[in-house]
């Protein structure tokens, strides 16, 4: 293995990477492995039923697109809220710290499932029995399945994410806040040059992790009755009486998609450059 | 109806659900306590695996964890909770047992133990590589066999580095168990949204069952910081 790595270095860097992994997966044991999983994918094509494919791939196809809008809109509307909740935590006054924290530990403390079922069901009980919201224009949202579910995934989102910014937030050496005041800042230009950046570049491995363990959570919209990917799969299971196919593929969807958001999130990640 | 809660729904006795509400409750303690067991003994066995394993254990740990940590849990109990029934009949049936059937208590915690043991042996490898090279030098300097290395210095040692992760599972397990609820296990969250169905009182409903999530929550994490500050005694770098 140490002789490969040497012999790598001296290969122009452009092919060290896939030598580097050619290396790796000629071991004997892995090309077992390799030929294994690929006997495995091969018998699942030609021994399963897979007749139902072709009729569901639209149906699949947006659901999959449900599952990414969800996920995508839930990042990004989830950090924004993010960043109050963990400034309060970090350096606001107390009257807004306590809130700003309950509201992170309530979250965090049960489960997204319940939340979800609290805000669907519950909550829309609840609107269904005022006039005033069933006539307005808000209901055609109301009435539907996603809002709730947008904005249960949101709220979860928003609650760790703000806890993982607060302890960033906090980690800031003072010397480097008190530098750019020493400069003449504005509390605002410290907070949007100094401390905001810095604090985003030490959550950055962990906003990575959180935002993998998002796109796990979003099935759960399937629950209440959104056409994500998740739900798609439930209706095919129904449909054709399959259980291993459906789920099959679904497993696999699921392991590209956590791949392929991996892959970008490290590369985004290499992109920043390191101070220290 | 009025949004005014009706508390008497949640009396103890039958025309109340409260206790519907705490059987489902303990069962999902059941739940969680039995898949949290199951995958520290799986994570033990994967962390050893991992680390002092051949190739192929290697490999085959690592293919593990990670599909553990990349296919959603509700996903992965679906099909966990398929296979693994399927297979049990099937023994059963080669086995000669005719009309065996899983009991749902053991099959939730398979389940929710064998995605619990991804995460915990990812835990407890990290926690066996922060133990200082010196002490096991130092017990395999004594004369002691691997595996007395291992019981007397190893896992001993690791438990306080393992403590912070290994609460944070524990966390992870109480929740994870309302997503039985979907597969359509009996514990907090399925029996909540009965009685919420039977009553039409959504919101007190869920917010009750919030609330005993909330304090198990809390309770625990109360113990787990403490047990996390004895374990801690003595040791010279906190993180």
């Amino acid at each position: 293995m140490a002789d490969m790595q040497t012999r790598a270095t001296l290969v122009a860097p452009f092919y060290r990477h896939t030598t580097r992994l050619l290396a790796a997966l000629c071991q004997p044991h892995r090309l077992v492995l390799a030929a294994l999983f690929v006997a495995g994918v091969i018998a699942a094509v030609v021994g399963m039923n897979w007749r139902w494919l072709p009729r569901y791939l639209p149906l699949l196809i947006q659901g999959l697109e449900m599952t990414l809008i969800m996920l995508v809109a839930s990042v990004v509307v989830g950090f924004l809220f993010a960043l109050p909740l963990a400034l309060a935590q970090a350096g606001g006054a107390a009257l807004l710290r306590w809130p700003a924290h309950a509201f992170c530990t309530l979250v965090r403390g049960t489960p997204l499932l319940l939340q979800m079922w609290l805000l669907y069901y519950g909550l829309g009980a609840v609107f269904a029995q005022y006039p005033e919201i069933r006539q307005s224009w808000l209901w055609d949202y109301l009435r539907q399945a996603w809002p709730y579910g947008f904005v249960a995934l949101t709220i979860s989102f928003a609650a760790y994410q703000g806890e993982i910014m607060r302890g960033a937030l906090a980690g800031v050496p003072r010397g480097e806040l008190e530098a750019a005041a020493s400069f003449g800042m504005s509390s605002r230009q410290i907070f949007r040059r100094v401390w905001f950046p810095r604090a985003l570049h030490r959550a950055l491995p962990a906003l990575s992790g959180e935002i993998i363990l998002q796109l796990k959570s979003t099935p759960l919209v399937a629950t209440i009755s959104v056409m994500d990917l998740y739900a798609v799969i439930t209706r095919v299971r129904q449909a054709t009486f399959l259980t291993y196919e459906p789920l099959l593929l679904m497993v696999a969807v699921y392991l590209c998609l956590s791949g392929i958001l991996i892959v970008a999130l490290r590369w985004l990640e290499r992109r920043v450059p390191t101070g220290s | 109806m009025t949004t005014v809660f009706d508390f008497s729904l949640l009396a103890y006795n039958p025309p109340g659900w409260g206790r519907v509400l705490l059987v489902g409750f303990m069962r999902s303690l059941q739940l969680a306590a039995g898949g949290y067991c199951l995958g520290i003994v799986i994570g033990v066995l994967g962390a050893i695996g991992k680390l002092y394993g051949g190739r192929l254990v290697r490999d085959l740990m690592e293919i593990y964890t990670l599909v553990i940590r990349a296919v959603p849990e509700l996903v992965l109990m679906l099909l966990f909770y398929y296979v693994g029934t399927d297979l049990a009949r099937q023994g059963a049936q080669a086995l000669g047992y005719q009309g065996f059937d899983i009991d749902g208590l053991a099959a939730g915690i398979l389940v929710i133990g064998l995605v619990q043991g991804g995460y915990a042996t990812e835990v407890l490898r990290g926690a066996i590589q922060a133990i200082p090279r010196g002490q096991i030098e130092a017990a395999q300097a004594f004369g002691m066999s691997p595996r007395q290395v291992h019981r007397r210095v190893t896992l001993p040692a690791m438990v306080p580095h393992a403590l912070p992760g290994m609460a944070n599972l524990w966390m992870i397990a109480t929740k994870d168990t309302a997503l039985l609820a979907v597969i359509g296990f009996s514990e907090l969250t399925q029996v909540t949204r009965q009685a919420a169905g039977a009553t039409q009182a959504y919101l007190l409903f869920f917010l009750s069952a919030g609330a005993l999530y909330l304090s198990l929550t809390l309770v625990s994490n109360f113990i787990l910081r403490r047990v996390e500050r004895r374990a801690r005694r003595g040791l010279v770098a906190a993180r």
